[in-house]
């Protein structure tokens, strides 16, 4: 019967395979466990995806000039070098096309970096797709992040610059919006650390993802386009816009070749993000970030 | 008697939603130490559906034994116990788990194992013992052991639903287990307190 059920759903998987593999500007697909991962190409641009239905771009780059930074989630976590120039050692959640890891190796080639991706599949695209190459003092593991963090406390690990990227808007890590897990990623700074988080919230999700963060950071630079970049410190001391623009004057050459700068990061900067009074914080007891999200 | 089918049919009932409603918490107890891939959801099920056929064939055992409401209420007390670490000590026993293995597959495995087994293994033995409870003959038996997977079942489903859907958005995960426990003890107590008559009743079916 099993057999018969299959062989009825045939000629409908030969129909799906080829609605993907016809779809406009497909130009690969990798198989993977969670979502499989698509590869496009359109107006100069090549692009990753998660499944066909999916409209949300995990990644771009230019295909003419791959050393430019062309998407806005890895370009507004550079801002986080702005809090601190010269990370020594860097944790990045979520590899995408690899454009935030490969910016940050180019421009400092001595800092180890630590890339976190769940899925080995993009790890693979992005390596084949993407002109994405490890550099020497980086190094790719494929492991759940909040996984990756609890051995990383084990070994007392520090981390001077902690960046997160592992959420899109159709679906967010529950696991990783959690008082918890920030708590353990504040654990994880050194004392001048620095966190950038980009995130998709919206609706209440986007309330409790503050309140949360606040929670456990205090004061933080909140910066706004679709998604949302959280620039906080360990210290819970910000550094005043003048320190920050200081910073950025003296990034803007070495940011220049991956047509990132000042006047497109600074006037992103805001404070005074407020949220309801009685928002409940996110925590591991309680994470229905999905069903949140939205409403 | 009645009153007592309804209270078998009851407990049934609420032993499908109890298991199926560990089961989506035990993901979110999991999710901070073993993460939230197919394999941490693999060795929860997997664990879960050896308990249940382990306690399947334990509780049809033991219904052969004198078996009586008073009983059944006590297989569901039981089980309420057996779960109370799951609520009250997860994190330190995970937190052993996980220092133990590094593979997050046979870590969310053994996780699994310590927390659920015992449980979900008594939890079980429910549906088994109600069959043996119910069936007045040979003729109904087959009805009557239908009657019982539809209840049950229903009740998981209800479970699968109410939990994943809505009570997530209220409640925090301790506070869904210890509402259920609380339920689990009030319906057991009620068995056994209302189980009397029904030792007779299994005196003359056992025999």
């Amino acid at each position: 019967m099993v057999v018969n059920r299959l062989s009825a759903l045939l000629p409908l998987l030969v129909i799906v395979g080829l609605a993907t593999s016809l779809q406009a500007g497909v130009v690969a697909e990798e198989k993977s466990l969670y979502r499989n991962v698509l590869v496009f190409e359109e107006k100069g641009l090549r692009c990753m995806k998660f499944g066909t239905h999916d409209n949300a771009r995990q990644s771009c780059m230019e295909i003419a000039d791959p050393v430019a930074m062309v998407f806005n989630p890895p370009r507004m976590l550079m801002a986080g070098l702005y809090l601190l120039p010269d990370p020594q050692r860097i944790l990045v959640m979520g590899l995408g096309g690899g454009a935030l890891v490969a910016t940050l190796q180019t421009l400092l080639p001595d800092s180890e970096i630590d890339a976190v991706e769940i899925d080995p599949a993009v790890i693979r695209v992005a390596k084949k797709y993407f002109a994405f190459t490890p550099g020497k003092n980086t190094r790719v593991h494929a492991e759940d992040g909040r996984v990756f963090v609890k051995h990383q406390l084990r070994q007392k690990k520090k981390y001077d610059f902690i960046a997160l990227d592992a959420f899109d808007h159709i679906s967010v890590p529950e696991h990783m919006t959690t008082r918890e897990y920030l708590q353990e990623l504040k654990t994880l700074l050194t004392d001048h650390g620095v966190l950038a988080a980009n995130t998709f919230s919206s609706g209440r999700l986007y309330d409790a993802e503050s309140a949360t963060y606040a929670a456990v950071f205090g004061p933080f630079y909140n910066m706004q386009i679709r998604n949302r970049v959280i620039l906080a410190m360990k210290s819970g001391q910000l550094p005043e816009m003048e320190t920050v623009r200081r910073n950025a004057a003296r990034l803007e050459d070495g940011f220049r070749p991956f047509r990132i700068g000042q006047d497109w990061l600074l006037p992103l900067f805001a404070t005074g993000n407020r949220w309801p009074e009685e928002t409940r914080l996110l925590t591991d007891q309680y994470s229905p970030a999905n069903l949140l999200m939205g409403r | 008697m009645a009153k007592q089918k309804i209270l078998i049919y009851l407990i049934t009932w609420w032993s499908g939603y109890f298991v199926m409603a560990m089961e989506l918490l035990g993901g979110r107890t999991l999710a901070p130490f073993f993460g939230t891939g197919i394999y941490v959801w693999g060795a929860i099920i997997t664990l879960f559906m050896l308990s249940l056929s382990i306690g399947y064939l334990l509780g049809g055992q033991f219904s052969a034994r004198q078996p009586s409401l008073r009983k059944l209420g006590a297989i569901l007390l039981l089980a309420t116990v057996a779960a109370l670490p799951c609520a009250a000590i997860a994190n330190p026993i995970l937190e052993r788990v996980f220092e133990a293995t590094s593979d997050p597959r046979y870590g969310a495995l053994a996780a699994s194992i310590a927390l659920y087994f015992l449980p979900i293994t008594i939890s079980g033995a429910i549906s088994p013992y109600a069959i043996r409870l119910l069936v007045e003959g040979l003729g109904t038996s087959g009805k009557v052991a239908g009657m019982v997977f539809f209840v049950s079942t229903f009740g998981s489903t209800a479970g699968t639903l109410l939990t994943s859907f809505y009570l997530v958005l209220i409640f925090e995960v301790d506070q869904l287990f210890f509402g259920m426990m609380a339920i689990s003890a009030l319906i057991g107590t009620a068995a056994m307190l209302l189980g009397g008559s029904g030792q007779d009743e299994g005196f003359r079916h056992g025999r």
